[in-house]
């Protein structure tokens, strides 16, 4: 890998712990995510790979560790210590849900426009003022529309702009999902499980879309971190891989490397279930 | 089918038979009872026919045709002239109605203006608030108390009240901001009473049950309304004959142009990004914070933004009634208002302004019905959630389209959990 100048981790995750009461979800892990590349996070169910990705998007405030974010420019953010929607809006970390969260009343470029409210509206006064036409906000306007056209043409899903986001077909729903957290100009994008429940052409779209993400589609560098257990995905796309097992870190390396790595052959066939080791022999 | 019409008219010849196939007659000693066959059967002649009817036609639609979505969709149309036809019959009503006519407007006015108000909180945000009357109350005794105390003038006190209000709002916000659906509704109740209870017993300030009298009436660019006329009245300065049916014309147009403010900001902040991220956060918040938008400023400027309009329509009715008390601001009002907006289509501004209209005119013109007015009231209410759950006027039309805009059936759009 050439990465000659040695210059900080995107995302450095150092001694990560997670409790909820009595239950350890995650603990003392440390990974990084590097710039420019595709990180994968997978582990049998409830390896608290999940958990891990709450508190990178501040959804859980860490029990212990830190997470260290470094932009290009060299800014530095504790996302430990930060809310979630200043990690969103200033780190600049978008993630995708699980089960898909669109606004499913709201049109399909509604939800892009949602997700460039920061742009549009660098504050309450402004957003008011903008009510008596004060503010400039109509070329701004015109830009956010631009901008959610751009992704729009990106996904293939321009021709169903104006239709609800709730009617649209469950794969469309996920890439309409990824399209949204990349309005927000993201540096980290956390997608959890993109590839749940897509049927086996739609997710190679969807590595296609992620590739072009990680080129730089957005016109800015923007790596991707992401949780995944359809391992055809997992090996095809990614750069780097870390195993979770119980809380902790396992394997971590390239894809190749973690594949034979006989302490993620034991996690699976010890807990895993008859698919996982299949999907993981297959590739 | 034949099958269910013959049910129906075994069911209706069990009840008929008795009810209209004995007739009582007073006889010359005792009753005597009158068979009467022939009525029974066309009764149920006409209960199986009715029957065989109706499931034939119901058979007979085509199944998409009898969606919620399809009436909503229907109801947008007539939306589109039903609209300027109100706005121009409230425009032209002073012209030719008389007084008792033009203070039902003003009264169906102010519950516009509030249903429209509280649509931004609950419509939009999706917060359901229980205790918006709080702010009605806050506007009128902000107008009574700086027009009696300081002396004020009711279009200085107009902003000032709106401005108390949105405070108001959101010192409210700032308590259930964690809150979501009933403990927020309780909540916001009990921030309503709370109001309501400190008016009442802080006699020092707000005279206690007593109220505040005397409160000064609205003037046009210093012209006053007296009924006498006299020097610097609107009589006077026009050179017409004195008249107290002036000022409630002026009142009416007041209220009108308050409630049409309240509408146009609305629909304007709707298209912007805040009014998108008010609706957001009904539709999802986890997704909202996800995406970097601050929650808490999100729901405190609904709350404050809902409040203000609250906070006209109380200095208006205060200026209106020239008396206040805390009578005026109980739980009813607030219940009031919420009905108005549920029963007009969450988020809808005509449907708002219809309910509005049929609630508060409705009551106004059965009050001859005297206590049976709310029982009708209430059925009234019970048929139409069956008929129509999501309000008279249902579904949103899109913010922001590329092509043309199509309207959202009313299944798509979440209601909102707080």
């Amino acid at each position: 890998m050439a990465d000659p100048p040695l210059r900080a981790p995107l995302l450095a995750v150092q001694n990560l712990a997670m409790r909820f009461g009595g239950l350890t979800a995650v603990d003392d892990l440390s990974f990084e995510v590097r710039a420019g590349e595709i990180t994968a996070v997978i582990g049998p169910n409830g390896a608290g790979k999940t958990t891990v990705f709450n508190c990178i998007t501040g959804f859980y405030r860490p029990s212990a560790g830190s997470l260290a974010l470094t932009h290009a420019d060299g800014a530095r953010f504790a996302l430990e210590r930060m809310a979630g929607h200043r990690i969103a809006r200033h780190a600049r970390v978008a993630r995708t849900f699980q089960n898909i969260r669109l606004f499913a009343g709201m049109t399909v470029l509604e939800n892009l426009m949602v997700a460039q409210h920061n742009a549009l509206m660098p504050h309450v006064a402004q957003g008011l003022l903008a009510v008596f036409g004060i503010g400039g906000y109509r070329a701004l306007e015109r830009d956010a529309v631009e901008q959610a056209r751009f992704w729009l043409d990106a996904i293939g899903l321009t021709p169903r702009a104006d239709d609800p986001a709730g009617a649209l077909p469950y794969g469309a729903q996920r890439r309409l999902e990824i399209a949204r957290a990349m309005c927000t100009h993201p540096v980290l994008l956390c997608l959890d499980e993109p590839a749940a429940g897509l049927n086996p052409r739609e997710s190679d779209e969807l590595s296609g879309l992620l590739l072009r993400i990680r080129e730089g589609l957005s016109g800015q560098g923007c790596s991707l971190l992401l949780i995944e257990h359809d391992m055809g995905v997992v090996m095809r796309i990614s750069d780097h891989v870390v195993v979770l097992d119980h809380g902790r870190k396992i394997s971590d390396g390239t894809p190749a490397h973690v594949r034979d790595d006989p302490h993620v052959i034991a996690a699976y066939l010890g807990e895993g279930d008859e698919d996982d080791i299949q999907a993981e022999a297959v590739p | 089918m034949l099958r269910d019409a013959f049910l129906s008219a075994l069911v209706a010849l069990g009840l008929f038979g008795a009810m209209i196939g004995l007739k009582t007659d007073v006889g010359a000693t005792a009753l005597t009872l009158t068979p009467r066959p022939l009525a029974v059967a066309v009764a149920v002649g006409l209960v199986f026919v009715g029957r065989l009817a109706l499931l034939a036609w119901k058979k007979a639609r085509p199944p998409h045709a009898t969606g919620p979505g399809a009436l909503a969709r229907r109801m947008a149309r007539i939306g589109h002239f039903v609209a300027p036809l109100l706005l121009a019959f409230a425009v032209a009503l002073p012209l030719f109605a008389g007084r008792y006519w033009l203070d039902m407007g003003i009264l169906v006015l102010t519950y516009v203006m509030l249903g429209w108000g509280l649509n931004i909180v609950v419509g939009l945000a999706g917060l359901l608030d229980l205790g918006y009357v709080a702010f009605y109350a806050v506007g009128a005794y902000a107008y009574a108390l700086l027009s009696t105390q300081l002396g004020l003038g009711f279009w200085t006190c107009l902003p000032l009240a709106g401005i108390l209000a949105a405070f108001w709002g959101m010192l409210l916000g700032f308590p259930v901001l964690r809150l979501r659906g009933d403990y927020l509704a309780i909540v916001t109740l009990a921030f309503g009473e709370i109001i309501r209870v400190v008016l009442l017993n802080w006699v020092s300030l707000t005279g206690g049950p007593n109220g505040i009298s005397g409160i000064p009436r609205p003037t046009l660019f210093g012209l006053t309304f007296t009924a006498g006329g006299g020097e610097g009245s609107f009589a006077d300065f026009f050179g017409i004959e004195p008249s107290v049916s002036h000022r409630v014309i002026f009142l009416y147009y007041v209220i009108l142009g308050l409630a049409l403010l309240t509408n146009w900001v609305s629909l304007r902040l709707r298209r912007l990004p805040l009014g998108r991220a008010w609706e957001a956060l009904r539709e999802d918040e986890v997704a909202c914070r996800s995406l970097g938008i601050n929650v808490t400023v999100t729901k405190l400027t609904a709350f404050a933004i809902g409040a203000a309009f609250g906070g006209f329509a109380g200095a208006f009715f205060a200026t209106r009634q020239a008396f206040v008390s805390p009578e005026s601001f109980t739980f009813i009002e607030s219940a009031v208002v919420l009905a108005i907006v549920v029963l007009g289509g969450l988020g809808s501004q005509l449907g708002v302004a219809l309910a509005a209209l049929v609630m508060i005119g409705g009551s106004e013109v059965f009050r001859d019905l005297a206590e049976y007015r709310m029982l009708i009231f209430g059925a009234a209410l019970v048929v139409m959630m069956v008929v129509r759950p999501r309000g008279l006027v249902s579904g949103r039309a899109p913010s922001v389209a590329l092509g043309s805009r199509k309207r959202i059936a009313a299944e798509m759009v979440t209601e909102g959990r707080g």
